[in-house]
């Protein structure tokens, strides 16, 4: 059993369903994938897990969210501030709105730990130094005292992420922490939050649309497509045989060493947005193996080894290259 | 006199920008493009590659004479740039386009795709031809009847094709690609790469493609120059030759395989770029580099030719046997 169990979540705002039927699990010591383009639902996945929908004006629907046996979504928001920003903790994408550009970043780390874990004044900024010092922050203590514009994106998504630490948290939900950074610094806070969970034991759900930041750093991932699950697989099957024609396209959209030119193409068309869903299966105006059942019936869920795929014509492996 | 071999020739070209004194700050200057030579040859795709204020858009810039070089020359097809009047200039700009990295933000929200892609003409002053505008939007892959449509109405894949159809409009030799792609989806992104390949081949066109991803550029690109503030580090002359400079290498570690199978030691380079306000007086590159001697910090390396076309500014350069550090 996973420290997070997403059991069939079902998210709406009005009379649209933007979530259906949405699940997956992660557990300590282990990084879930959460990837999919835009539009497909990763972020609306995150802000459900935060028990922040009603900023949107959205709820969930059906299902729930088990986080060590407490269902949150059941939970009214004084109990949820138990949870949120204590046991779990959030990174975000753009580190440059991430923080108060008005306060100290030492201070803004701070907070969290004296509102969380009750600390003192004193005994907060220590242990914000340390968090600092740890996350390869170098001058720790005079860092600490500056403020966001003083800082490079690398070293303002390393205070986000000492945020996100100092509360102590078992549960990371990191949404594109590096899609604003440099290649070179991308790299190393990948680095970072992989070592984190290793070192750490934490458990951490990273929402990216780059199979490549995938491949090299998660153990299971739950691929979304237009607000549903298309496939869930270990990482290694996950791409040695995608099971969903969906995967497959998006592998095949990074370049690779010694790939022929032209042997890019892309995936046609766009994520379909959710007043335009189209009926049967969302992917199949745009999947290549499509045929009519696929446009009026939707695909249930099968069981893969050590996985689920909803699609009515899974690729096995002798497709993977056809 | 035109260039047989070479469309675009740019010779030591230096772009320095000083900020204004304030009421409190004194002034200051820094150098974005710093002694950049490089050609690129008729119906190639030379990509320029590099992080943030490494000075590939301000190359770009100048390439079409959107800003004045301090120093240096660009020659297109065998005229100097530098030397037209602005009449001249605008129509040796019809034969040089650019593709921007915003398709949000480089598409006038006011305007329907049919005044975007027709603006060009308007521009130079040039009849627009019944039925001009539906084959360049179908050039691009779009529906002839997105014309009427605003920019918003459209996603960023199509608004980056319609970005592509506007700079087509005039028929252009050069188009300048500046991170065409980096708002993109992945998904989306690949498209528009299949795009840009078709158009080369079907319509002869030549590229100058820069990109942060050296993934994308080995893929994409016949030869890449590798930036890093300001000036050229290394220069490769085919996508699958093995880099000399370390920062080349570094840039290659830093790329995401999509094999889980090939995890690499992602973090080889630690640190971040210097600000281009203070360059060291050595080798830019020095402060993060594991092979730096006490020689990189005090002098600054140039440009050394290893093999024909591969050109590398370091003094302690990768060795063919030597492997990559772990």
């Amino acid at each position: 059993m996973g420290l997070l169990e997403v059991d069939r979540l079902s998210v709406g705002i009005g009379r649209l369903t933007l979530l259906e039927e949405i699940a997956f699990e992660v557990d300590r010591g282990e990084i879930l994938g959460l990837v999919g383009e835009s539009g497909s639902g990763k972020s609306l996945t995150a802000l459900a897990i935060a028990g922040l929908l009603p900023l949107i004006g959205a709820r969930v629907t059906a299902g729930a969210i088990r986080f060590d046996n407490t269902d949150l979504t059941r939970l009214d928001e004084s109990r949820l501030r138990k949870f949120r920003g204590r046991r779990i903790a959030f990174i975000t994408q753009n580190p440059m709105t991430a923080l108060d550009p008005l306060q100290p970043i030492g201070e803004q780390v701070d907070v969290v730990a004296r509102l969380h874990l009750g600390l003192t004044a004193d005994v907060a900024r220590s242990r914000t130094i340390e968090i600092l010092t740890q996350l390869r922050i170098p001058e720790a203590a005079t860092i600490y005292r500056q403020y966001p514009h003083q800082l490079s994106g690398g070293m303002k998504q390393r205070v986000v992420i000492a945020m996100a630490l100092a509360g102590e948290p078992d549960l990371i939900v990191a949404d594109e922490p590096t899609t604003a950074l440099d290649v070179t610094v991308q790299a190393q806070i990948i680095h970072l939050l992989t070592s984190l969970v290793r070192e750490r034991g934490l458990a951490l759900v990273l929402i990216t649309h780059d199979m490549g930041v995938v491949a090299q750093c998660c153990d299971r991932v739950a691929v979304l497509y237009a607000g549903r699950l298309a496939e869930q697989q270990g990482v290694n099957a996950l791409f040695a045989t995608p099971a969903h024609p969906y995967t497959h396209a998006l592998i095949d959209c990074i370049p690779k060493d010694g790939m022929a030119r032209d042997s890019l193409t892309g995936i046609a068309g766009s994520v379909p947005s959710v007043a335009h869903f189209p009926p049967g299966c969302r992917f199949h105006p745009r999947c290549i193996g499509r045929q009519s059942v696929c446009e009026t019936n939707v695909p249930g869920a099968t069981a893969l080894p050590g996985g689920v795929v909803s699609c009515h014509f899974p690729l096995n492996g002798d497709q993977r290259h056809g | 006199m035109a260039d047989a071999t070479n469309l675009l020739v740019i010779d030591r070209l230096t772009k320095r920008f000083d900020s204004g004194a304030g009421l409190f700050a004194p002034r200051r200057s820094m150098t974005a493009v710093r002694d950049v030579s490089l050609a690129v040859s008729r119906g190639s795709v030379v990509g320029v590659v590099g992080e943030s204020g490494c000075g590939k858009s301000t190359l770009a810039r100048l390439v079409l004479r959107l800003l004045e070089p301090t120093q240096g020359t660009v020659h297109f097809d065998g005229i100097d740039l530098g030397k037209l009047a602005p009449r001249d200039l605008r129509k040796a700009r019809r034969r040089m386009q650019m593709v921007f990295q915003d398709p949000y933000s480089s598409l006038d929200p006011r305007f329907t795709i049919e005044q975007v892609v027709g603006e060009p003409f308007t521009v130079q002053g040039e009849v627009l031809a019944p039925g001009r505008i539906a084959e360049l939007l179908d050039q691009v892959g779009l529906a002839g009847e997105i014309a009427r449509s605003y920019p918003h109405q459209l996603s960023g894949g199509q608004r980056q094709r319609v970005g592509v159809a506007r700079a087509l409009a005039l028929r252009p030799d050069l188009l300048v690609l500046d991170e065409p792609t980096a708002s993109l989806d992945v998904s989306i992104q690949a498209q528009i790469i299949k795009l840009l390949q078709d158009l080369k081949r079907d319509l002869g066109l030549t590229y100058l493609f820069i990109s942060h991803d050296l993934g994308l550029v080995r893929y994409f690109c016949d030869r890449i120059i590798v930036m890093y503030l300001g000036a050229v580090v290394e220069e490769l002359p085919s996508p699958s030759t093995e880099p000399r400079h370390p920062y080349t290498r570094a840039l290659l570690d830093s790329t995401f395989s999509p094999d889980p199978g090939k995890r690499r030691h992602l973090a080889s380079l630690t640190g971040e770029i210097p600000s281009a306000f203070n360059l060291p007086k050595g080798c830019a590159f020095a402060a993060r580099c594991s092979r730096a001697s006490s020689r990189c910090l005090s002098e600054r390396p140039s440009l050394t030719m290893h093999a024909s076309g591969h050109r590398a500014a370091c003094f302690h350069p990768i060795a063919d046997d030597e492997k990559e550090p772990s």
